[in-house]
């Protein structure tokens, strides 16, 4: 229910649906999209990414010198998890072995011990919560491939260059809209419901910054069910894939040869480190939603903290494109219990538009996510204050859904959006017949370790798939190109590391470039009092950590998250 | 008992300071005083806990923080997932971040979507006797004593249907006196349905072919060389479908 307060506005936005319905069913663009120009003006003035202080540079590592997104150079430079002196009895005998190590049980992670297993390869999967929780799991709105006749693999491939303002890696973009309409139908065999025509075709949907309907769906849970297909397929292979849950990777572990090697992981069960060594490594831990960057909530689950990024960087590996975030321009911000909550983009690809306090449409509904947050930001900016203020002092602005169902017939919103309707009913709001109030949300990271095609690193035998790999999006994701992107690398992962391991051999194993990293830090003189990988966030008040903090003294502590400075709101920035 | 909460100021959308009333909650039966428009989670976060298991994707999906609770002056054991169902003054909970069973393990190349099928790969489907306890107990409010009745009739296609939002918490399992595991019924019908009962599509057909004899190659070859500059036209000059 919304208070009273907003009727007026809720009221507006009643007054002017039926002369922007006419408009959108005259096949004619709702608002005029942004040319160029515009697009770059909206970005420069109002994306997070170019705000003060949003970066600085990274004072270690491969990309020494380099602008990060600040809160990610800060994790950079901070403390392992382990003491490596301590380490060598563990190296000596590790805790297991196995021919292929995949850490994080997302849907990369999935895809890569499937592939594996088909290629007759054994793996371990281990991660850090249950196998599952993770972004794919909350994906809702769909996977762009290009499966229609009026489509082309090649205008996907303009379509995601565009989105990602040309700077995306050309062989990249290229497999991954090649081998999209491949996984749609390997995912179809696993036993993926997908949304179909009647005559079996698959139904497609617009997404932002796409030219043709491209995005196939499974209702509004595609990241649920295509999750659930591949996790059970794994647990149908127990003699093939072995899996660890609770026990995230904190440190890679090299070879003599300076080869990917294994991994330290960390039991959250028993606070004890184990080793595994491995002939290869796929990182697959997805992104860092949960570091909470620049304050703002986020759609993203409760484990994904980048950790895949720490480890990797500090084993070598060169990052790319980690100055950019992706905020989506449709989380919600009442009521408040559900504040930053991912409202998919299917809404605006049925039909839903975004309006500001007067009803009145403001942005191309389906401009590429950069683009359309910036405009929603500008939107609720002093600028314009024509934005909404909910009274737990969030602002955001309208999503028309109920146009919907006028567009599409009546029931439409309820057998499309599911989740989300469910998602409101609780709260009593019907959205196919009151709009949502939305604002951006932290959603992706669009960089991550810089991969090839056949998702190798600059470290041999380490492989990276999914969110954690950067490069296929360049500074800015198109909605439905990472499920598509977790899916196609990694199966890939999977397909290219269990060849290699079939004739790697390894040399004696090692933490070294661990020490390294804390003599660089020392070097340097960064002084910092932050563990990473981070793991898991703190939302202990701030009172009840202090008292945490002050027990565990300077010994690093217990989990790394209770010295976690990044928590939602409270920014405690010393630098 | 009141309190206040305070929220501070950094241009993420958020610009207010907030007042927040208090409730009383007993987390596994220990009192703790929490926001009022918390969610369970929230609350328990609130109280001081981190939490390791019993949280996932925190908004509605995964079904990694079932909860059982009471109400004050109520007999019944409640279930909400912790995420997203809202504290109430007195409520007295527990979480279930985890319901032990066995999934069976299968070739689903190896199935036909039945209920035969059903019958050797989870056969304590047929010990229902159609109590809607599950139903009662599903946080996502489907009736799953509905999709367990058609899965022994062998209607997988309805079974893929209801049990399409399911989340997989297990409560439902939980609570079944039958000791039937609902859930991975509902996982494996939605399996047989995509793979078996689905209706071929010709344009992914033909799609698949054209890849697989290298129509695109030239194209791609010629985009990838291209310059930016020129790029940058073609894209802002495509045609968008309506």
């Amino acid at each position: 229910m919304y208070p009273e307060y907003l009727t007026e506005s809720l009221n507006a936005v009643e007054r002017t649906r039926p002369a922007r319905l006419e408009k959108a069913l005259s096949g004619q663009p709702v608002f005029p999209p942004m040319n160029e120009k515009e697009r770059r003006d909206v970005l420069t003035k109002y994306h997070p990414d170019f705000a003060a202080g949003s970066k600085r540079p990274i004072r270690i590592g491969p990309n020494r010198g380099e602008e990060l997104t600040t809160e990610v150079a800060e994790m950079l430079e901070a403390h392992s998890m382990i003491e490596p002196k301590l380490m060598d009895i563990h190296l000596r005998e590790p805790d297991y072995e196995t021919d292929l190590l995949i850490i994080g049980g997302g849907g990369a992670g999935c895809w890569a011990a499937i592939q594996a297993a088909r290629n007759g390869v054994k793996s371990m999967v281990a991660t850090k919560l249950r196998m599952g929780d993770a972004n794919t799991m909350m994906s809702e709105g769909g996977m762009q491939a290009a499966v229609s006749r009026s489509d082309s693999p090649t205008r996907h491939y303009l379509d995601a260059m565009g989105g990602g303002h040309f700077e995306n890696v050309p062989e990249l973009v290229r497999v991954l809209t090649e081998d999209g309409p491949d996984v749609v139908r390997d995912l179809e065999n696993l036993g993926v419901v997908w949304d179909k025509m009647d005559n079996g075709d698959m139904q497609v949907l617009h997404g932002g910054g796409t030219s043709r309907k491209r995005m196939v769906s499974c209702r509004d849970l595609i990241g649920a069910t295509i999750m659930r297909t591949l996790m059970d397929e794994v647990k149908n292979h127990p003699d093939m894939i072995n899996t660890r849950e609770f026990e995230p990777a904190v440190e890679l572990i090299l070879d003599d040869k300076g080869q990917c090697a294994g991994a330290v992981l960390y039991s959250l069960d028993t606070e004890q480190f184990l080793t595994v060594k491995a002939k290869s490594v796929i990182i697959t831990t997805g992104g860092y939603g949960r570091l909470h960057i620049r304050g703002f909530a986020t759609t993203n689950h409760y484990g994904a903290t980048g950790d895949g990024l720490v480890m990797a960087y500090r084993a070598g590996a060169k990052l790319a494109f980690m100055d950019s975030v992706q905020y989506h321009p449709t989380g919600a911000v009442f009521p408040e219990q559900i504040a930053g909550f991912l409202v998919t983009e299917k809404i605006r690809g049925a039909g839903g538009q975004p309006l500001n306090k007067d009803g009145e449409l403001f942005v191309f509904p389906r401009e590429p996510r950069d683009i359309e947050s910036a405009a929603i930001i500008r939107e609720c900016s002093p600028d314009r204050d024509m934005g909404i203020d909910t009274f737990a002092g969030r602002m955001g602005v309208w999503l028309d859904s109920p146009i919907i169902d006028l567009i599409h017939g009546a029931g439409y919103t309820r057998h499309q959006f599911p989740g989300i309707c469910r998602q409101f009913d609780r709260f009593g709001i019907d959205i196919a017949k009151q709009p949502m109030l939305i604002y951006p949300s932290l959603h992706y990271q669009n960089g991550g370790i810089a991969i090839n095609e056949r998702c190798e690193t600059s470290i041999p035998g380490l492989y990276v798939a999914g969110e954690a790999s950067g490069g296929v999006h360049g500074r800015n994701r198109l909605m439905g190109n990472s499920v598509l992107d977790y899916n196609v690398f990694g199966r890939r992962a999977g397909q290219y590391a269990s060849e290699y391991s079939k004739s790697v051999t390894l040399g004696k194993i090692n933490v070294n470039h661990v020490t390294a990293h804390a003599e660089e830090l020392v070097r340097e003189g960064i002084d910092t009092d932050l563990v990473s990988p981070l793991i898991l966030p703190s939302y202990t008040p701030e009172d009840v950590k202090i008292q945490q903090m002050a027990r565990l003294g300077n010994i690093p502590a217990r989990h790394s998250m209770l010295r976690s400075r990044f928590s939602p709101g409270e920014r405690k920035t010393h630098l | 008992m009141q309190k206040t909460d305070h929220k501070s100021i950094h241009g993420s959308g958020k610009r207010q300071r907030v007042r927040t009333n208090m409730v009383n909650v007993f987390i596994m039966g220990k009192r703790h005083v929490v926001p009022e428009h918390a969610t369970i989670m929230r609350a328990i976060e609130h109280a001081g806990h981190q939490i390791i298991r019993g949280a996932g994707c925190r908004e509605g999906f995964c079904g990694a923080c079932g909860t059982l609770y009471r109400l004050p002056g109520d007999y019944k054991l409640h279930t909400g997932l912790a995420c997203t169902t809202l504290v109430q003054e007195g409520m007295v909970l527990a979480q279930i971040p985890y319901v032990p069973m066995q999934k069976a393990v299968y070739d689903l190349e190896k199935l036909t979507p039945d209920a035969g099928t059903i019958e050797k790969v989870y056969p304590v489907t047929f010990r229902c006797v159609a109590c809607g306890t599950c139903s009662k107990a599903c946080p996502q409010g489907l009736p799953v004593m509905d999709y367990i009745q058609a899965a022994m009739r062998g209607d997988i296609a309805t079974v893929a249907d209801i049990a399409f939002d399911c989340v997989a918490c297990g409560l439902c399992a939980l609570r079944c006196p039958a000791e039937i595991i609902q859930h991975e019924v509902g996982i494996l019908c939605k399996r047989l349905t995509g793979r078996y009962l689905r209706k071929e599509s010709r344009e992914l057909d033909e799609r698949l072919g054209e890849i697989r004899s290298r129509k695109f190659d030239a194209e791609y070859d010629e985009l990838m060389a291209m310059d930016k500059k020129v790029l940058t036209k073609l894209y802002y000059d495509r045609d968008i479908e309506p």
